[in-house]
């Protein structure tokens, strides 16, 4: 197996952590989690909420990109896709929310498999092009008029927030805003589960490997193939999951929120939250929702300077992302504390 | 029968831009390996720069020129200052830095020159409808300088020693750093080179289409997909590509899918070729041993 060992180990040899630490840690993070349900008013809850959703978002596009190595531009049209599938059959076809999200995540991996194929065919820069070229596509398709009876056009479909049920509200009160962000925050965390444990067992190794060393990986007896159209698959999945999400938070479709700049604001958050790390892609969706504010902030004319800025300079000097920094500066915390 | 080749010679003419920018896509590619994702942007910041000059008073070949020339520099310097660091990273950082300059670019130009949709002149004004009113003066003009900009490219990649020093630069680097070549001043040439064409195709499709900051996104799909299918090694190749995107789009648009759908047969066309076809219909196919 030492074509696998030679490359770079990007999940990180974890140092082993004692069960009670790990204790720790997850009631910290819980903690951390849920705080704003009580500290934070619905607007900012709302924000957070859609961070939860785009850091999900920026997870599926992690596991394509940074971990297979075939590089998306266009995860935008499977958020999309997400989100369409839900907003249709709660808006048209009456079904709750929750019944929907499976459907959601079976179509957008089905899409995402049928994308695989063909770029199975194609390397690093072409496949690029042609997921970028699906980006900008994507809100003409939805505006389509063979499809203005489901998608409703350019108007776009409104829904409603899933309820809190009467079980919940009965003990303790809860609205709605608070009732999506624990429903997202709950299916971000099954996601990331899923994930993580995708990635640090074997089918992550055969995924780096693939990446690395496609003709070692090749010669150990990996059916590069499936594997590489399968993680597109899995990809595509995670993030329409992310969009199901985010079109009930929402509780609004349009063909115009799904414009090419999602996909793109999708791949800035991988690079500058951390490619390939399951970290960074928490770090992404906090990047996604809250710089394009600052960056407007700092320059009303022109955030997308800013923005464009920020990705470059990440580029260059901190090419792991934050996640990278993060995981650097907590090395050293701990090399001192010895 | 008339709809047909009026929809044909519409075609015709808006693949001679496509072709233009195709050729622009090619040339960096030819120089660096690399297809450049802000190649539109940049364009689009040329043609504004273009429409300042004519603006400031001076004379539209005059404007046109200098034009070329302030591009050429633009280019030359992208490579210079934001393309050179990157230069050995992989490819992600490479589509990360295009995707960066896009927006920057682009932003840019929109926060300069505003947003606001503006009237370009063409060079070809007062010829009046030819052919049976099927070509405008400005549309066959625009055709002419694509012919006359790919002559010019073709005779410098085959006939002047500076373009084999750019394509032995681009084809293996070591060799050609071996018997002389600065490889690094032929990436910044091929770079310059590429900003200038792209400029000449943002002049060209601006009286058309006209100047705001994003008028160059579809059409740089449109280039994308001719370069590919042309093949993406093959200057006259691309442009062949880029008026057969040009004629299929508007027969599409047309007969087809209908107009909303246009930018959905670029995707097709892409689609089709790289899977169908991947090295283009005049590329060489490459081998590359394991």
């Amino acid at each position: 197996m030492s074509a696998i060992q030679d490359a770079p180990p990007l999940a990180a040899a974890a140092p082993r952590v004692s069960t009670a630490r790990r204790g720790v840690w997850l009631v910290l993070g819980l903690a951390v989690a849920l705080a704003p349900l009580w500290l934070l008013e619905s607007f900012h809850l709302f924000q957070l909420t859609m961070a939860v959703i785009m850091s999900l978002a920026v997870l599926g596009l992690n596991i394509v990109t940074g971990y297979n190595g075939q590089i998306s531009l266009g995860h935008g049209a499977f958020f999309a896709i997400g989100a369409y599938v839900t907003a249709i059959l709660m808006a048209q076809a009456d079904w709750s929310f929750y019944a929907t999200l499976p459907f959601a995540a079976a179509v957008c991996g089905m899409v995402g498999y049928a994308v695989g194929l063909p770029a199975l065919r194609l390397g690093g820069l072409y496949l690029a092009l042609v997921t970028f070229s699906l980006a900008v596509a994507v809100p003409q398709l939805l505006k389509h008029r063979a499809l203005e009876d489901w998608t409703g056009g350019v108007q776009g479909l409104f829904l409603m927030k899933p309820e809190p049920p009467a079980w919940l509200t009965a003990r303790v009160a809860i609205t709605p805003d608070q009732f999506m962000y624990l429903v997202a925050l709950v299916v971000a965390a099954l996601c990331y589960l899923l994930a993580w444990n995708l990635i640090r067992g074997r089918i992550g190794r055969a995924l780096m490997a693939t990446r690395d060393h496609p003709t070692a990986a090749e010669a150990m007896g990996m059916d590069i193939a499936a594997l590489k159209t399968r993680a597109f698959a899995v990809s595509a999945m995670i993030t329409g999951v992310a969009g199901a999400l985010s079109a009930a938070a929402v509780e609004f479709v349009a063909p115009d929120s799904f414009t090419f700049l999602l996909s793109i604001s999708l791949f800035v958050g991988m690079v500058v939250g951390g490619v390939a790390s399951i970290l960074g892609s928490v770090f992404g969706g906090l990047f996604v929702l809250f710089v394009p504010n600052i960056a407007e902030s700092i320059s009303r004319a022109a955030p997308g300077v800013i923005y464009g800025i920020i990705l470059i300079v990440f580029l260059f000097a901190l090419p792991e992302g934050v996640a990278g920094l993060v995981r650097r500066v907590l090395a050293r915390l701990g090399g001192r504390s010895h | 029968m008339d709809a047909f080749l009026l929809q044909l010679a519409a075609g015709i003419a808006t693949g001679g831009i496509y072709a233009s920018v195709a050729l622009a896509i090619v040339m960096i590619y030819q120089a660096t390996h690399h297809v450049n994702f802000a190649q539109g942007e940049m364009a689009t910041l040329s043609t504004f720069i273009a429409l300042t000059f004519i603006q400031a008073g001076f004379p539209y070949w005059v404007a046109f020129g200098a034009t070329l020339a302030v591009s050429f520099v633009m280019g030359a310097l992208v490579e210079r200052l934001i393309m050179r660091p990157v230069q050995h990273a992989p490819i992600l950082t490479h589509v990360g830095v295009y995707i960066g300059m896009l927006l920057i670019i682009g932003n840019l130009t929109g926060w300069v020159f505003g947003y606001t949709t503006k009237v370009f002149p063409s060079p070809f004004e007062g010829g009046g409808p030819m052919f049976g009113g099927l070509l405008s003066a400005h549309q066959l003009g625009s055709v002419g300088v694509t012919l006359a900009v790919l002559v010019l490219v073709y005779l410098f990649f085959t006939k002047t020693s500076l373009g084999l020093a750019m394509r032995a630069a681009a084809y293996n680097p070591r060799s050609a750093r071996l018997v002389g070549i600065r490889v690094d001043v032929m990436l910044a040439l091929g770079w310059g080179l590429a900003a200038a064409i792209g400029s000449v195709a943002g002049m060209m499709v601006a009286p058309i289409v006209f100047l705001d900051p994003n008028m160059m996104l579809g059409i740089l799909l449109y280039a994308f997909a001719g370069a590919l299918l042309g093949g993406i090694d093959n200057p006259p190749g691309a442009v062949v590509g880029g008026f057969l995107v040009g004629v299929l789009e508007n027969l599409a648009g047309a007969y087809i899918v209908g107009t909303e759908l246009k930018l959905s047969v670029a995707l097709v066309i892409i689609i089709g070729v790289l899977v169908l076809k991947p090295s283009g219909l005049f590329g060489r196919v490459v081998f590359s041993r394991v």
